[in-house]
C-alpha cells in the first residue's frame, strides 16, 4: 500500500519523535558519569557523583521516606485495587457514578487532589507526615491496580467459577483454586506499576507531607536541589531514580502480557 | 435476586476512595465560599468575595495566559503526537507493540527527572548553548530557560507519550479497507486521509488535546521550574494561597475555577467520543 517515499518519511518521523523523547534522557545518564560535573566539557568517566550522593544523608534519609511511603502505599492500594476489581467485575452492571469514582483518581490532577487532601487533614487537625503521604498516595494507586486487574479480568471466562460453584467447591476455594492462579499476574504488574507511581509522586506528597524535615520524600528533596541550579549530584540522583521506574514498568509490562498459568 | 457479595469486596476501597477523595475535594468546593480568618485560618461566614476576585482582571489574566499556554502545549504535542501514532500504526503489525511501548515509557517514569533535563540542556551554560559555540555561533545568545517558550516545550515533552498513545488506539483500529477502497475509487492520499483517516480518529485527537490542556493548565512544576520565579500561572497561583500566602479560601475559589474548566473539557471530549463511535455506527 505505502510506496517507498511514504515508508521512509514515516521512519524518520519515528526515528526525531524518538530522539526527543530520548536525548534530553540520555545526556542526563552521560553527564551523571563526568568526572567534572559541567555538562560542556567531558574530562573522563567517574563515579564519583554517585559516591556523593551515598555520603549525603539528607538524600539517603529521603530515599528511606520513599522507600517507606512506596511499599506502604502499594501494599494497600494492591489489596484495596485488586477486591475492588473483582467485585466490579463480577457485578458488570455499575451505574455511571461508580464508573466515574474508580475512573476519577487517575484522571483528577494532582494538584486539586494535593490542596483537596492538604485542607481536608488541616480541617480534621490530623499531625501530617510520611503517614498521610500513605493514606494519599493509595488514593490513585488503587485506582491503576484496579484497572490492570480489570483489563485482566475482562478476558477471564467467568463460567469457569460458575463450573467450580456447580461442582461443589466453596467460594474460598474457588478463589483460591481459579481466581488467585488467573489474577497473580496482573496483580504484581499493578503493584509494580503502584510502587513507581508512589515512588515518582511529588505534587500530593509535597502538600500532605506537612512542615519539617523529617517527612521529605526523594522527589521532594529533588525539588528542592533543582532549584538551586544544576549540579551533577542531580544527575547523578535522576538516573538512579530513571533507572529504579524503568525497570520496575519494563517488569510490569511483561507480567501483564503473560498468559493464564496452567493453559 | 441481587448478588450482594461484591459489594462487600467493593467496600474497603470504595471507603477510602470517598473519605480521601471525594469528601476532601468537596469541601474545596465549599471552602471557596467562607471567608478568610485575620490570621490565615478561616472564618466560617459565607461570602462570594473569592468568586469574585477569581474574576478580578489581575487573576483572570492569568487564567488567560495559563490557557494559551497550555492550548499551545496542547496543539504542538497533537500534531507531533498524531504523526508518531500514524508512523507506527504504518509499520508491520509485529513492530508496533515495542514502538508503542518505548514511546510511552517516558510518561510512567519521573516527571521531574524528565523536566530537569531541559535545564540542563537550556541553561546558560547548558548544553545547547556550547553547540551553538562549538558550531562557531559567537556574540549574545538569547536566554532560552525561564522563557514561555521553555514552559511550553516541558509541556509538550512530559505530556507527548499520552498524545501518541491516545491516537494509536483509534488509528490501530483504522479500517484499512476503507482506506484501501478510497484509494480504489481515485481519491489521493491527502483527500483519503482528511475524508476518511482523520474524521474517523478525531476521539483520539481530542483526549490527547484536553488531556495535555486539563494536566498542563493546573500545572506548577513546569513553570515553577522551567519559566523561572517571576511566571505564573493558575498552577503557581494555587500553590501561592495554600503554602505561602495563607489564603485557603481563595485558593480553593481558583481550583473551583480550574475544576469546571476541567469537568467541561472532560464532558466534551465524552461527547465528540460518542458522536465519533455513534457516526461509524451510522455509516458501518
Amino acid at each position: 500500500m505505502a510506496d517507498r517515499s511514504t515508508q521512509r518519511l514515516m521512519l524518520l518521523i519515528i526515528a526525531a519523535v524518538f530522539a526527543f523523547l530520548y536525548l534530553p534522557i540520555s545526556v542526563l545518564f552521560a553527564l551523571s558519569f563526568n568526572e567534572g560535573g559541567l555538562p560542556t566539557a567531558w574530562t573522563g568517566f567517574s563515579v564519583k557523583w554517585y559516591g556523593e550522593l551515598l555520603a549525603n544523608n539528607d538524600i539517603l534519609q529521603a530515599a528511606f521516606n520513599t522507600l517507606i511511603v512506596a511499599v506502604a502505599s502499594t501494599i494497600v492500594a494492591t489489596l484495596l485495587g485488586t477486591l475492588l476489581a473483582i467485585g466490579v467485575e463480577i457485578r458488570r452492571r455499575n451505574g455511571r457514578f461508580l464508573e466515574t469514582i474508580i475512573f476519577a483518581p487517575m484522571i483528577i490532577p494532582d494538584i486539586v487532589l494535593a490542596i483537596a487532601l492538604l485542607s481536608f487533614f488541616s480541617m480534621l487537625d490530623v499531625r501530617m507526615g510520611l503517614h498521610t503521604i500513605i493514606v494519599s498516595h493509595v488514593v490513585f494507586n488503587l485506582a491503576f491496580v484496579c484497572s490492570v486487574v480489570r483489563a485482566r479480568l475482562k478476558t477471564f471466562d467467568w463460567s469457569i467459577v460458575e463450573a467450580s460453584a456447580d461442582l461443589g467447591a466453596t467460594t474460598v476455594t474457588t478463589l483460591r483454586r481459579i481466581v488467585i492462579p488467573v489474577l497473580t499476574p496482573a496483580v504484581v504488574a499493578g503493584a509494580l506499576l503502584a510502587f513507581t507511581l508512589s515512588v515518582d509522586e511529588f505534587i500530593i506528597a509535597f502538600f500532605t507531607a506537612g512542615a519539617g524535615r523529617e517527612s521529605i520524600t526523594l522527589p521532594m528533596q529533588i525539588f528542592a536541589m533543582i532549584r538551586f541550579g544544576v549540579t551533577p549530584e542531580i544527575n547523578a540522583l535522576s538516573t538512579i531514580v530513571m533507572t529504579i521506574s524503568v525497570i520496575a514498568l519494563a517488569l510490569s509490562q511483561r507480567l501483564n502480557r503473560g498468559g493464564i498459568p496452567g493453559q | 435476586m441481587a448478588d450482594r457479595r461484591p459489594i462487600y469486596l467493593m467496600s474497603p476501597a470504595l471507603a477510602w476512595l470517598t473519605a480521601f477523595m471525594v469528601v476532601p475535594c468537596l469541601l474545596i468546593l465549599v471552602l471557596g465560599f467562607f471567608r478568610r480568618g485575620i490570621y490565615g485560618g478561616i472564618e466560617y461566614t459565607f461570602t462570594l468575595e473569592n468568586m469574585a476576585l477569581v474574576f478580578d482582571p489581575l487573576y483572570a489574566g492569568i487564567f488567560l495566559k495559563s490557557a494559551v499556554i497550555a492550548g499551545l502545549a496542547a496543539s504542538i504535542a497533537v500534531v507531533i503526537g498524531y504523526a508518531a501514532a500514524y508512523a507506527i500504526a504504518s509499520m508491520p503489525a509485529r513492530r508496533q507493540p515495542i514502538l508503542l511501548f518505548f514511546a510511552v515509557l517516558p510518561f510512567w517514569s519521573n516527571y521531574l527527572v524528565r523536566t530537569y533535563a531541559w535545564i540542563v540542556l537550556l541553561n546558560r551554560e547548558g548544553l545547547i548553548v556550547a553547540l551553538a559555540r562549538y558550531l562557531g555561533f559567537e556574540g549574545e545568545l538569547p536566554s532560552m530557560l525561564y522563557t514561555e517558550s521553555a514552559v511550553v516545550v516541558g509541556l509538550v515533552y512530559n505530556y507527548l507519550p499520552f498524545v501518541i498513545l491516545a491516537c494509536y488506539a483509534p488509528l490501530s483500529r483504522l479500517n484499512t479497507e476503507i482506506v484501501e477502497a478510497s484509494r480504489d475509487l481515485g481519491a489521493s492520499g491527502w483527500t483519503t486521509f482528511r475524508r476518511i483517516t482523520l474524521p474517523m480518529t478525531v476521539p483520539g485527537i481530542a483526549t490527547g488535546f484536553v488531556f495535555v490542556f486539563v494536566l498542563s493548565i493546573g500545572n506548577f512544576v513546569t513553570p515553577a521550574l522551567l519559566g523561572g520565579g517571576q511566571f505564573q500561572m493558575i498552577g503557581n497561583l494555587v500553590y501561592a494561597q495554600f503554602l505561602t500566602a495563607n489564603d485557603w479560601p481563595f485558593g480553593a475559589a481558583l481550583s473551583m475555577v480550574l475544576i469546571a474548566i476541567m469537568m467541561g473539557l472532560l464532558t466534551l471530549q465524552t461527547f465528540a467520543t460518542e458522536r465519533a463511535s455513534g457516526a461509524r455506527r451510522v455509516e458501518g
